[in-house]
């Protein structure tokens, strides 16, 4: 079976869950060709084990982004029994494009997948798991963080294609770069806060908590609808992001149903909250019914202390 | 200028949603709404309508009760309302975008608002699909579009960070949560959208064979279900939980 997948990019390099879309291609004895979009991160690419070929796509077009551009000139290189991305914002968009450009239907955020195609996926954020067959040829995208990553002794033979669509979407100014910081889709450990929190000034303790150990800061919908300092991009739940790291730590969050199916499949979850009936505690492997003012202070010491340790 | 929004009925974000026989128990769905992003979409596709004396089509693809979203967009200001009713069965990405497709075409609208995903199947192919399959230019993760001269302006979250673009009709914008807050249907809009004819169209109607689809839901599940965790009183227990975390746990 014949795998496209479009390497999922970070800047100027390719994004590592781009092993695990190969991982993934491999599990279901897919031969996998990866596409990258602008020539960013042939090298790495061509390094994933499994991976037989790299493509690297060039072309004016991918200057900057367009979705419609980039859909086209990646399409016209799949013809493929799969084609496979990244369940990012971008990667959803690209490969939806790839996808009614080649009749393909396309199936989004699959968090399993084994051969007949047999898939599952969160529906409505996580309150329910669909699973389901499709026949190939189809497209799919990959929740990240959900499949085991190929290794990195590959070999992969590299060609360059040089792709010329008519771009339509003009960028007349940048307002904001994208965050430096990790983004809650991406990090292994989440810190987030709610309304609980206060003010959102405060939430600058749980960036020295996030920063401490490597994590990103999220917050609930009411924090991000309360405070305009707080912004939609770090909101986690059904109207947010969904995310699923190792430890995720609510602070602060009673824990409302939308909330919930944001954050429930995290592998560990800490809650701190005063109100000892909160409904995040339903949900916690460790609850701590405290204020934040008491418990994060302790909080920080403590992981300051592991870290230095 | 005729601009459409293309708007979707789920569950209301606060409604449970039970599995009853492998499958989601629509029965027991008390509330059903316009999907949240699909709201920003219409909102803003309001503000075009207001500022450039524009006409605004609704346009949703589902069972009856779907007419309910179309009846909300019209209270707040939606001139007309097409419904291409389906019987409910899962349709697959490629039959939903060839119907809505059709449909904007039958509407003869230029421009597209949608919202980037639906609250139920939380897809996202919907918009860059049909955008796609019409030859639209498209622009994802909008909080804001305006009208500047003769193209559009509109606010994105690209790949890169936050980013004005242009970009020109024929087009079609996905919506993030959008920066305009939405406006509440006064009485007197809810009386006249009661009294709005809503144009019912069929795949036939349109002109579309969509065919068999290429998936087939085998069943639902809930997610599974936690075993209660360990909760302590105080912020003197936060050393145990770390403690906790990294023994028991193992993931700092």
């Amino acid at each position: 079976m014949k795998v496209i997948i479009i390497a999922e990019t970070s800047g100027k390099s390719l994004h590592p869950v781009t092993s695990q879309l190969v991982g993934a291609a491999c599990s279901i004895g897919g031969e996998a060709t990866i596409l990258c979009p602008g020539g960013i991160g042939v090298e790495e690419a061509a390094a994933i084990s499994g991976a037989l070929k790299v493509i690297s796509v060039e072309g004016g077009c991918f200057e900057t982004y367009d979705c419609g551009a980039w859909a086209e000139a990646l399409g016209a290189l799949a013809n493929a029994d799969m084609v496979m991305g990244v369940a990012s914002p971008t990667g959803r968009e690209l490969v939806a494009g790839v996808a009614a450009m080649r009749g393909i239907p396309v199936l989004q955020d699959v968090t399993s997948l084994a051969e007949g195609i047999s898939v599952t996926r969160p529906i409505y954020s996580g309150k329910a798991i669909e699973s389901s067959i499709v026949t190939i040829p189809c497209a799919i995208t990959l929740r990240a963080n959900t499949f085991v990553a190929a290794g990195n002794d590959g070999s992969a033979e590299i060609s360059t294609v040089n792709q010329n669509t008519d771009v339509a979407v003009a960028i007349k100014e940048a307002l904001a770069k994208a965050t430096e910081r990790l983004d809650v889709s991406d990090a292994d450990i989440v810190i987030s806060g709610g309304r609980g929190m206060g003010d959102p000034a405060n939430f600058s303790h749980l960036f020295e908590l996030a920063d401490l150990i490597g994590g990103a800061v999220g917050a609930s919908r009411a924090a991000v609808d309360t405070w305009g300092e707080i912004p939609h991009s770090m909101q986690v739940g059904q109207t947010g992001k969904t995310v699923t790291p190792s430890l995720y730590i609510a602070v602060g969050i009673s824990g409302a149903i939308q909330h919930l199916a944001g954050m429930r499949t995290s592998r560990y979850i800490v809650a701190i909250n005063k109100d000892p009936d909160a409904p995040i505690f339903g949900v916690a492997d460790y609850g701590i019914v405290s204020t934040w003012e008491e418990a994060v202070p302790v909080l920080k010491d403590e992981l300051a202390k592991m870290v230095s340790n | 200028m005729k601009i459409a929004v293309l708007i979707k009925q789920v569950p209301d974000t606060t409604s449970k949603i039970a599995v009853s026989a492998g499958m989601v128990d629509e029965s027991s769905i008390n509330k059903w709404s316009i999907s949240p992003y699909d709201e920003y979409a219409l909102e803003s596709a309001l503000r075009l309508k207001d500022s450039e004396s524009a006409e605004l089509v609704a346009i949703t693809c589902g069972p009856s009760r779907a007419v309910k979203a179309l009846t909300e967009a019209a209270a707040v200001g939606a001139d007309s309302l097409i419904h291409i009713v389906v019987d409910g069965g899962l349709m697959d990405s490629t039959q939903v975008q060839s119907l809505l497709a059709a449909a904007v075409k039958h509407a003869g609208a230029g421009v597209v608002l949608c919202g980037k995903q639906a609250a139920d199947t939380n897809g996202g192919s919907t918009g860059p699909g049909i955008a796609r399959t019409l030859g639209f230019a498209c622009v994802g993760m909008v909080s804001e579009v305006n009208v500047d001269g003769g193209s559009f302006v509109a606010t994105r979250a690209g790949p890169s960070g936050l980013e004005v673009v242009e970009v020109s009709a024929p087009c079609l914008f996905t919506f993030d949560k959008g920066t305009n807050e939405l406006r509440r249907p006064n009485v007197r809009g809810i009386m006249m959208a009661k009294k709005k004819e809503v144009e019912a169209i069929s795949a036939s109607d349109l002109g579309v064979d969509i065919g068999e689809s290429a998936v087939r839901v085998e069943s639902h599940s809930s997610p599974p279900v936690k075993p209660p965790g360990q909760k302590f009183e105080g912020a003197d227990s936060v050393s145990v939980v770390v403690g906790k975390l990294r023994e028991e746990a193992n993931v700092i």
